[in-house]
């Protein structure tokens, strides 16, 4: 302990020797963890709304289908329960959120054009904060009820149709029986998503209503399920996996949007070699600056050595020196970090490149996150290879002759 | 009892192609409380023999004994314990830990070997003003002269009492009147502490106060004087 304080003032106020020289690299590592921070909180930020807005349409954390409807997401392939029977199942297990509903392929058609489209019946009161439509926000009105006789169609879709609110559509598909099950219904809202895709992709109708036309009475395609954390959904997935039995399929939402799953994974690794690289970049700058402390001071650390200081007391210093200047540039960085990351959380608005940014499922509005993983990640990253990157510097110091340390000439 | 012992020393440098003999099967014995002024033309060896009493430099053949213990075939790490506890250096320059306040300089054996910070802080202040530098304990090496450095180097040798003391040329920064005071403190510590004092130097004034004079040519002793001292 004696010893760690008096190399600690050493290494201090060797620190401070160079101010010109300590000021730069500490300016280096605080830009650098910076940026690292920064990064990551940019990169999660779009992956967390990718995969929100995905969950959102999938929708949900967990789902439950018949064991064929991955395959073939058509009308036959339902859950061999009742809705009521799904109702009583689901609703006293005490899940954040759960709902039942169709969800089956069909073509919407215009008075000017059709196309093809995931039509959803859904319960709209128990929804409401599941899916990535905000009610509040549509024109017209979302639906009202589950016997709600109007659809609810995307911006886009309704431009490509040539239709709009009040204006009526026909939605055709298949009945179980593989006979064609058609209804006209009336535009009642168009809704805003954060990906143009969805506007494009979904439409909404009653689940009563859904379930009259295509003719498949009190039966539902799937049941979803939110848990409370996206990164987490293993309880939820065991307590359904508890609640159903070996007729239907249950499945995580990695597992049933493989695309997003992995991009979760592999924007954890990109994180971590983010920050490795940019400390890479970093270490070149501190392992300079280390040495040039050591080549200045050889006289010095000859003259300690001669005065009983051992190998291990000079190598222990250096690395205390180089700790010293780490722990300081860190504390910089992460607060340069949270000042300029806070202030954009409310979101960057990057419509301009809107297009770009959804060709990879990326919503326009970019909301930067700033994750305690993620900083206590970078710190502890500069930290064990600042350290591991000290070691040479410190352990060639420790090595030297004292007499041949003492006479050196400059 | 011997303070220092060396038996059949030999240490060869290379310089450029040359083979330069600064220590020649050289042995010397100086007892507890001996003070001893190593003397040579440069390049006689004085240096090289004072750098291995300490430790500092391994000869190529011979042994060297610190109060009855072989010292030429320790570790690095054991032959720094050794000097932390039992000798105190005063190197000719770059003695000071520049980052260090003249306290500090003083404090720094103590502080490694242990001793509790009011002590220390105690012995520290005591012996800078001994050796004639109170109101400066907290300059730090830049803001002094050379001899003042020296003096805080002398200070910072002797405050924590080593049975030995090497010195290589402590008064070569130093002007006469503070080479006397300086010669005088060590002559103090010698007699009344029993400290052993080595002290390589060709200083006519080191010479005076001390008790035996080694002449060294080429690495090996040609002279060897008991004094009175001055």
């Amino acid at each position: 302990m004696r010893r760690l304080r008096i190399l600690s003032k050493l290494a201090w106020r060797n620190l401070w020797r160079n101010h010109r020289r300590t000021a730069i690299m500490l300016g280096a590592i605080s830009v650098g963890v910076w940026a690292m921070i920064f990064m990551t909180a940019l990169t999660q930020g779009m992956v967390t709304e990718m995969i929100r807005d995905g969950i959102s349409a999938l929708p949900g954390h967990v789902q439950v289908h018949h064991p064929d409807y991955r395959d073939d997401p058509s009308i036959t392939n339902l859950i061999p329960m009742t809705d009521t029977e799904i109702a009583a199942t689901f609703g006293p297990a005490g899940f954040s959120a759960w709902s039942s509903r169709i969800k089956v392929p069909a073509v919407i058609t215009s008075e000017r054009d059709s196309r093809g489209v995931t039509l959803l019946g859904i319960d709209p009161v128990r929804e409401r904060d599941m899916i990535f439509v905000d009610y509040d926000e549509v024109e017209g009105r979302f639906l009202e009820s589950v016997d709600d006789r109007g659809v609810v169609i995307g911006h886009k879709l309704a431009d490509t149709l040539d239709t709009e609110v009040g204006k009526r559509i026909v939605l055709m598909s298949q009945d179980p029986d593989n006979d064609i099950a058609d209804r006209g219904f009336r535009v009642v809202g168009l809704f805003h998503a954060n990906v143009e895709a969805f506007e494009e992709t979904y439409v909404f109708a009653g689940k009563k209503t859904l379930q009259n036309m295509l003719r498949v009475g009190d039966r539902v395609t799937e049941v979803v399920v939110l848990g409370e954390d996206y990164r987490n959904v293993e309880d939820e997935y065991a307590a359904v996996l508890a609640l159903v039995d070996g007729g239907v399929e249950v499945r995580r939402w990695t597992e049933l949007d493989t695309y997003l799953g992995t991009m979760l994974k592999v924007m954890d690794g990109f994180v971590l070699v983010w920050v490795i690289v940019i400390f890479l970049a970093l270490s070149f700058g501190l392992v300079n600056t280390l040495v040039m402390a050591v080549f200045e001071r050889v006289r010095e650390i000859g003259l300690m050595l001669a005065l009983g200081m051992k190998p291990g007391d000079i190598l222990g210093q250096i690395l205390i020196e180089s700790m010293l200047l780490l722990v300081i540039g860190l504390g910089i960085g992460n607060l340069l970090a949270w000042l300029t990351i806070k202030p954009l959380e409310g979101g960057i608005d990057l419509s301009i490149v809107a297009e770009g940014m959804e060709m990879f499922g990326a919503a326009s509005v970019l909301y930067p996150q700033l994750r305690l993983e993620d900083v206590v990640l970078a710190n502890v990253v500069v930290l064990i290879l600042g350290f591991l990157a000290s070691l040479s510097p410190a352990w060639r110091a420790s090595r030297y002759e004292p007499i041949e340390a003492i006479t050196k000439v400059d | 009892m011997t303070a220092v012992r060396c038996v059949d020393l030999c240490k060869t440098y290379r310089q450029g192609d040359q083979d330069i003999k600064a220590l020649d099967h050289l042995s010397l014995e100086i007892g507890e409380g001996g003070f001893v002024c190593l003397s040579s033309p440069s390049g006689g060896g004085k240096t090289t023999l004072l750098n291995a009493i300490g430790g500092l430099d391994k000869p190529d053949q011979g042994e060297v004994y610190i109060a009855g213990q072989r010292i030429d075939n320790l570790s690095k790490g054991e032959l720094a314990e050794l000097r932390l506890r039992r000798i105190g250096f005063v190197f000719q320059a770059y003695n000071l830990i520049p980052v260090l306040t003249a306290r500090e300089n003083v404090e720094f054996v103590m502080q490694v070997q242990g001793v509790p910070a009011a002590d220390r802080g105690r012995k520290a202040l005591d012996i800078l003003a001994e050796v004639g530098l109170e109101g400066l304990e907290d300059r730090r090496p830049a803001e002094m002269s050379g001899g003042q450095q020296q003096r805080v180097a002398v200070a910072r040798a002797i405050v924590s009492r080593p049975a030995l003391v090497l010195a290589d040329e402590p008064t070569a920064n130093l002007d006469s009147k503070t080479s006397d005071g300086l010669m005088e403190l060590f002559t103090e510590l010698n007699e009344h502490h029993g400290t052993t004092f080595v002290i390589a130097s060709h200083d006519q004034r080191v010479m005076g106060y001390a008790k035996r004079i080694v002449r060294m040519l080429d690495g090996r002793i040609v002279d060897d004087i008991q004094q009175d001292a001055a």
